[in-house]
């Protein structure tokens, strides 16, 4: 326990000081400045599209900071010296994933009530939004780190990282994008069978991501 | 000058401990690297491996320590209680955050290998003064020694050094020694990958890819 | 000395069993996807126009198969990773990376045909169908597997990489279908769906269960060429490498 609480806090506090989180909430906040400029500045419409822009937003960010999530250390020789350690491959993908979505995940939660100000959202959509954002949070950042595992011996693997994760955050996309969209129409109200499903996948995806991130990671140290 | 002195406390080694290799061969992808090699080594004993570049130096290091599976062959441990024993790997990169001081390297060091690093004394690594600098600012051989700490914080019976005089001076060359006597006189077992001689190592291993020549020095 | 380069051919020509049988299956198996193809295509020709459609029902009998095609030749990849990842027979490697460029040419065909048969009806040549648009992402799963495949440099590591991702697909590719489709009745519960036929006339059921049978020996045809071809090219390497091993001794 020791040990996956210090690695997880190690990724946390490289992440803070190689600037990474401050980088991709400003990438949130400078997609989303976007926004008005290609779909046109009428505060109805973007009220109404407020919560799909910022479900997508926030999954570019996501993919955007994946390639962080072990190169560095695959770069290092740190991952050589995980791959010693009695902890399982399984754990140490848990530590890294938990770090990440607390240096990075939970900033950019925090982001998207303010950066909804700018898209004119209707408060009383926040609390659902966000809750849907964080029922999807632990699938996002473990399937994530799949698809980071896998390009780990690829140099340059940013791209071909957000190729390999986009139809794994799909299905994610479709009922956490939807379910906050509806929320709109029921007044705030939160859907509960879209937030169940949702929080359906990020256990499932809790199971079965470390043993696929941990196989990839296992093949890159070869 | 570094002080004669033992570093490691309480260390239990598997005292009949024995890593064999027999008719290992290595490849990667299509490359084969180098086959039908032979030799045996005992707890207290040190091989240095030499060999042209691309003799498989470095990926006799990693088979031993379990990255890479050998394409033929096998390589065993066997001993009392061998199947705990865990091996300290230094490779090429250093394995060390350009953002973290000194002193946090050592402690994050010191929590993941499941030990009390403020308990140790590690003044004889020369970076005393640097506690409080960055990684990123080290020198290429402040870094290597920065490298050592791990051989130091935690007992393992197998070290696995590649090429561990890299960038390192006269006094860091023989900390080196000095570490690697100590850790063979507790009862390890050293395997060193490296282009120079290694003055503990009383085993030398001559990778020709196919007719490998084993001595004792 | 002899011995270590039999093992190196051990390793790469451990194919050497599926060799032997590619070589004999070969002939028969395209012979066979031939005829049974331009069986299929001579009975599309003579299909009668459809009441409402007119001839571009026919893009039907090329839209139908390519689709199942790309869930079949997925399938196909997914197996393929399984026997190598957990059996270790390198051959389910050769397969999965010689299948998977055949999958997404088919799937990509499938998108094309259904683009081009939707829109005189759609009025438009994309419309956020669910298959349509299971289809584009299964076509990018696709495009991810072959990609990963290139990126890697080291064989070993590109196979069971790949391998990996394989598996982690195919379980992502019914949840893909359950939520998009979820997905698409939400959005458009009114609208019919033009593939959703409920039952299909003898007249079109024989030549397209004609056409399947022949995309889907075509499949294995196009696959059989293709792990042949990349075993061929593996130990022209594996020899090239051993003459430099004797060599430099």
């Amino acid at each position: 326990m020791g040990i996956f609480l210090s690695l997880c806090h190690q990724h946390m506090l490289l992440a803070w000081r190689s600037g990474h989180t401050t980088l991709i909430v400003t990438f949130l906040f400078i997609a989303v400045t976007l926004m008005p400029f290609g779909l046109g500045p009428e505060l109805a419409l973007l009220s109404r599209l407020a919560p799909g822009l910022l479900w997508v937003v926030l999954l570019m960010s996501l993919l955007l900071s994946l390639d962080r999530m072990f190169q560095a250390d695959y770069e290092d020789g740190t991952l050589e010296q995980l791959g010693l350690l009695p902890l399982p491959m399984e754990l140490i993908v848990l530590a890294k994933s938990l770090g990440h979505f607390i240096a990075l995940f939970v900033p950019l939660l925090i982001s998207v009530p303010v950066a909804g100000l700018l898209l004119n959202i209707e408060a009383a959509v926040l609390p659902a939004l966000m809750l849907t954002m964080l029922a999807g949070a632990p699938a996002l950042t473990l399937l994530g780190a799949i698809g980071a595992a896998l390009a780990l011996s690829v140099r340059r693997s940013a791209m071909l990282t957000v190729l390999l994760v986009m139809p794994l955050y799909i299905p994610v996309l479709v009922f956490g994008a939807t379910s906050s969209t509806r929320a709109i129409a029921m007044s705030g109200q939160i859907d509960w069978p879209a937030l169940g499903i949702l929080a359906l996948m990020s256990c499932a995806a809790l199971f079965m991501a470390p043993l696929a991130a941990a196989a990839a990671l296992r093949v890159a140290l070869r | 000058m570094v002080q004669k002195q033992v570093f490691f406390q309480s260390v239990s080694f598997v005292n009949n401990l024995v890593l064999r290799a027999e008719n290992l061969a290595c490849a990667r992808g299509a490359r084969k690297v180098f086959a039908q090699l032979d030799f045996q080594l005992k707890a207290g004993g040190a091989m240095a491996v030499y060999g042209a570049n691309g003799s498989g130096k470095t990926s006799l290091l990693r088979l031993i320590a379990g990255f890479l599976t050998p394409r033929d062959g096998a390589l065993s441990l066997s001993g009392d209680g061998h199947e705990a024993t865990q091996c300290h790997y230094l490779g090429h990169t250093d394995g060390l955050k350009a953002n973290l001081t000194v002193a946090e390297t050592l402690s994050f060091t010191a929590r993941i290998l499941g030990h009390d690093g403020a308990a140790l004394d590690l003044s004889m690594l020369g970076l005393t003064a640097h506690q409080q600098q960055m990684v990123g600012d080290l020198s290429a051989g402040q870094k290597r020694r920065l490298m050592l700490a791990r051989l130091i914080i935690a007992p393992r019976q197998i070290w696995l050094l590649d090429e561990p005089l890299t960038a390192l001076d006269e006094q860091g060359r023989q900390l080196i020694d000095q570490l690697a006597q100590d850790h063979l006189a507790t009862g390890g077992m050293i395997v060193a990958a490296s282009h120079e001689r290694l003055g503990f190592a009383g085993h030398r291993l001559q990778l020709n890819r196919q007719n490998h020549d084993m001595a004792a020095v | 000395m002899f011995k270590t380069v039999e093992n190196i051919s051990a390793y790469y020509a451990n194919p050497q069993r599926f060799m032997r049988l590619a070589g004999k299956l070969h002939a028969p198996v395209w012979a066979l996807a031939l005829i049974v193809l331009a069986v299929g295509l001579h009975m599309v020709a003579n299909v009668p126009d459809d009441y409402q459609q007119g001839a571009t029902v026919r893009i039907m009998f090329v839209h139908v198969p390519a689709a199942w095609m790309s869930l079949f030749a997925y399938s196909f990849i997914f197996f393929a990773s399984v026997t190598a990842l957990i059996f270790r027979h390198p051959v389910g490697h050769v397969a999965g990376r010689a299948a998977a460029p055949i999958g997404a040419v088919f799937t990509l065909i499938a998108l094309l045909t259904g683009s081009l048969w939707g829109q005189p009806m759609w009025g438009t040549w994309w419309v956020w169908d669910a298959r349509l648009t299971s289809v584009l992402v299964l076509f990018f799963i696709y495009l991810g597997y072959i990609a990963l495949w290139q990126a890697i440099e080291d064989y070993g590591q590109a196979a069971r990489a790949t391998a990996i991702l394989a598996i982690v697909g195919s379980i992502n590719v019914p949840i893909v279908k359950f939520s998009v489709d979820w997905w698409n009745t939400l959005h458009q519960p009114a609208s019919v769906s033009r593939f959703a036929r409920p039952a299909l006339h003898a007249d079109f059921l024989y030549p397209l269960l004609v056409m399947g049978l022949g995309f889907t020996l075509l499949f294995f045809a196009l696959t059989l060429t293709r792990m042949q071809m990349e075993i061929l090219r593996q130990r022209a390497r594996a020899r090239h490498l051993a003459n430099d091993f004797e060599g430099d001794e």
